[in-house]
Parts: structure tokens; sequence; C-alpha cells
């Protein structure tokens, strides 16, 4: 069995997912209260407080600047952790996935179910975020909406990351490194914060191969009203990335359970 | 795994016996199509097990060794999300999930969480999950598993009145005296082989006969039982004799042989069960 064998998938997958969302809308409260102080937080802080030292970052106020990165990290937080964690609790200490593997559905259909899941979860948290920037006059509308449907492919991106890590974690603990060693360097030099151009040359082509990189263009093309290449290379990397790491994910996850 | 091989009746209820590490559980896990085989043909109501394995599912119903039930819903919650996965329609899953809660005797925990039911209930439980599909095939690992004994003759009699509505019903278990209740035919098996195959009570007749003798282990006893051509065992500081005429042999061994103490008893599944696979610890 290889890494790359194409997953038979049916719309089974979907009942794994209506399985995730009725547990998350039994604690609905909870569940958006983060996302909803979150960009509040941030824009306070960094947008208004350290954005007062700053006139202008290529072009634009900070807070405008910093907005549609905040976006671009509830997206990879809400989806990679629910594929990382929440995936592991629900795989190895619940045992929900061999209760489910027991009726018609197949492994590949558990797995894709969680993995859309983690992308809902990245949408949810980008329509709580929204009205919340857009009163704070960070983003401009209308182009910012496509920000909604672009939270789930954003999503898949980083569940399916997620995901693969989940299938060769040996622990729960282990999980920690790619949380330290992947997700924070990422939140904090893929453009987030400040421009790429200021990273030193190498360091410059590094961010280009990470996710988060990505989804800060796409997201701050959307909030700023400019569509040019960025926004190009930027759907182009998220479609093909997420499409070979959903397919190793899968097979990954299968060589976990199965073999 | 290693060449087995059988076949369960429609409408019997078949037993794997075996102590830990026999393959009960991996042979369950193949029937299931969740464990793949290495070789070899495995039917299931006449299907692959590698080829159909969606049609197989459908109509199985799994209790498993570990309980799975789902910690974040309640009791009700959890046969209704169960229902889903064998696309039953609400308003049938709905009635089913009733009918199967009081058959059960859960019908007051419905709203339970699963964390606030006994281990009883949890097996109860999960005996309700595997018949939410109307399975044609009910595949049960160790049904009573670490139940106190009220809890065991609950789900027996659960099992006893499933068997009764003619239900096919596949099992492992530790528990002899659980296979002879409940099992019309059973496979012993150690190693990955399948050592005896039969009816409890037919097993025990021919592996052992009807009784047993037991006397302390000791030179005299041992020569005597050699010169009556008696067949025993030596179990460490016992002897079994296997014997349909018990009278004959306590009324020898006591009168010629004096000895001071013996049991006579009838012959029991777990007779056969140390006979075959030994007496060695299984870890």
């Amino acid at each position: 069995m290889g890494y790359l064998t194409i997953p038979q998938i049916s719309s089974n997958a979907w009942k794994v997912w209506q399985r995730n969302k009725d547990v998350f809308m039994k604690t609905y409260r909870v569940n958006f209260l983060p996302p909803f102080l979150e960009p509040i937080l941030y824009l306070l802080a960094l947008g208004f407080g350290v954005g007062n030292y700053i006139d202008i970052v290529e072009g634009v106020s900070y807070a405008r600047f910093i907005a549609p990165a905040l976006v671009a990290i509830t997206i990879m937080n809400a989806s990679f952790f629910e594929c990382t964690y929440s995936s592991y609790v629900r795989m190895y200490y619940q045992k929900t996935f061999d209760a489910i593997i027991a009726t018609p559905l197949s492994i590949e259909e558990v797995i894709t179910g969680e993995i859309l899941w983690g992308a809902t979860r990245a949408v949810i948290n980008t329509l709580i975020m929204l009205p919340v920037l857009f009163a704070f006059g960070v983003v401009d509308i209308p182009l910012s909406l496509l920000m909604i449907p672009f939270a789930f492919f954003g999503g898949l991106l980083f569940a399916t990351t997620g995901m693969c890590f989940t299938a060769i974690t040996p622990r729960i603990d282990s999980l920690n490194l790619p949380t330290f060693l992947f997700i924070t360097p990422m939140f904090l030099f893929s453009g987030t914060f400040f421009p790429l151009s200021l990273l030193p040359a190498p360091l410059q082509y590094l961010a280009q191969i990470l996710p988060l990189t990505h989804l800060v263009a796409v997201t701050r093309s959307l909030s700023l009203s400019q569509v040019g290449l960025p926004l190009v290379t930027g759907l182009l990397y998220t479609g093909v990335v997420t499409t070979l790491l959903f397919v190793i994910s899968i097979n990954l996850m299968k060589k976990r359970l199965i073999a | 795994m290693d060449q087995i091989s059988f076949e369960v009746r429609e409408g019997e209820v078949f037993g794997f016996l075996g102590p830990n590490g026999a393959g009960k559980t991996t042979t369950m896990k193949m029937i299931q199509c969740v464990s793949p085989k290495s070789g070899g043909t495995l039917e299931v109501f006449g299907m692959d097990v590698s080829t159909h394995e969606r049609d197989i599912k459908k109509m199985l119903g799994v209790l498993p060794q570990e309980t799975n039930l789902d910690p974040d819903f309640t009791v009700y919650e959890n046969l209704m999300v169960y229902s889903r996965y064998y696309d039953i329609p609400l308003p049938k899953a709905e009635e089913i999930t009733a009918s199967l809660l009081d058959f059960m005797q859960l019908t007051e925990k419905r709203n339970t969480s699963i964390e606030q039911l006994s281990g009883g209930m949890k097996r109860r439980l999960l005996l309700a999950r595997a018949l939410i599909n109307t399975p044609r095939l009910l595949m049960l690992d160790e049904p009573t598993v670490g139940l106190d004994p009220q809890a065991r003759h609950l789900i027996w009699e659960k099992l006893k009145s499933l068997q009764a509505q003619g239900n096919t019903i596949v099992l492992t278990t530790h528990y002899l005296e659980e296979a002879s209740r409940l099992c019309d035919r059973i496979v012993i098996m150690d190693k990955g082989k399948i050592l005896v195959e039969g009816n409890p009570q037919d097993l025990v007749r021919d592996q052992i006969g009807s009784e047993i003798v037991e006397a302390e282990n000791t030179q005299p006893v041992v020569d005597c039982l050699k010169g009556m051509k008696a067949t025993y065992e030596v179990w460490d500081n016992r002897v079994h004799v296997y014997t349909d005429k018990p009278k004959e042999i306590t009324s020898a061994l006591l009168d010629s042989c004096k000895v001071r103490s013996l049991t006579a008893r009838s012959a029991t599944l777990e007779d056969v069960f140390l006979k075959l696979t030994g007496r060695t610890l299984r870890e």
C-alpha cells in the first residue's frame, strides 16, 4: 500500500461531519466566544497599541495590515487543532472511529468526515470574526466576504496537514512538536505581523513553502481589494497542496488503523 | 491465524473459545471486514469480505470487546447518531431506538450521559446499538466481560430471547459457563488454530466422558488407576479420572487404594478447555 493510493469516498463522509457538528452544537455558546474575542484583543493590542508607533506598512495602516492575517491565523488554528488533538482524542481515547467503521462506513470516509469538519470549524470562526473586523473598519467590503468560502479551502489545507501529524504521532503529547516547531513559527513569520520583505532572502524563500504565507497572501488580497499574482499563487498553492496532503493523510491513517 | 476453517449456520449461536492470544478477536475482526486477511477465503452471507465490505457491514451488528460508546452523547443520542450510519430514516430510527431501550431496560437512562452508566448498562447499550440495523448476524466479542453475576445474567437473558427470535449470533468468550449455556456449537482455539469444533455437551462427552473423579496425586493412587486401566490426567497435586462410571471408580479407589478423600462431579466445558489448551498461564 503506497502513500498515494487514491481513496474511494462516498457521501457517507458527511455523516461523520454531522456527528462532529452535533457535538459542537451542544456547547456552541462556549465555542463561539474565542473567535469573537480574539480579533478584538489582537486589534486593540497590536493594531491600535503597537500600530500607534507605525505610520504605514505597505501603503496601509498597521491595523489594516494585520487584520487579514488574523483571519488566516484563525483558519489555521481552527482546522489544525481540530484535526490533531481533537481527532486524536476521538480516535485513540474515545474509540469513536472504531465504532463507526463497524457500520457501513469505511475508514477513508471517517477521516474525510473529520477533515471536512476541521475545514468547517475554520469557516465558522471566520464567519464570527469578519463582522468584528468590519465593525473596526479594517477590511474592505465586499471582496472580504470571499474569505468565507476561502476559509473552507484554507481550512482543508490545515485539516489535512494536521491529520498527517495525527496519523504518525505516537502519543498525544507528541502533537506538541508540530505545534511548536511548525504552527508557532508560521504564526510569526508568514507575513502575518510584518512584511516578508523584511526577512533575509533565504528565509523569504523558506516562508514561501509555508502554507500560512499563502493563506495570508489570499486573505490580504481580499481585504485590501488587490487582485493580483499573490492571490493567484495562493489559491493554486492551497489547491495543489491540499489535494496531495488529503491523499497522504488518508493513506497514513489507513496504515495506522488497519494494518 | 493459521489455516482455520469454520462455518456458521443461519439461526444458530456459535462460540469462539480460547485463551488470551488464541486469535478469537482477530477472527471476529476479519468477519467484520475490519482486519484484512492474508490469504484464503472468508465469506459472509456468501459474499467475499475483501470485496463486499459495505454490503456485509450493513447486515452485521457488532458488540466490541472494548466499550466504544460515544461519550459526547447521551444514551438516546448514541443510538440515534448510530442509526444515521445505516441510513435509517428518522421516524423509523426513533421507533427502533425506543423499542431497543425498552428491551434492554434502559428507557429510564435515556438522557443520561455515558460516563454515568454502570458497566452492565454500558454493555446493554452496546448490545442495543448492535441491534439498531436489525442485523442478520450479531457479532459479540466477550459480551459479558467484567460484569457482576446479576448484570451477566441479564445479558444472558437478553441473548436467549434474541436466540429464540431466530437471530444468528457469533460470540467469543472466556466464560465457559456462558458458552455452554448459550452456544449451539463452539470451536476451541489456541495459537491461531482451531483445536475442536462441536456442540458443547457433545464435546464434554467425547473429550472427557460424563463425570470426573478427582483424587490426591499420590503414587498408590496412580498405580491403582494404572491397574484399573482408567483414563486419567495428573494436574499438579490432583489426579483427574475421566469416566462414565464414577461409582465404580470411587468405590475401587476407596476400597482397594486407601484414598482418604476424593470428589466426583459432572464434567464441564472447562475441563475440556483446560485439557486441550493446558494449564499454563497466558498473558
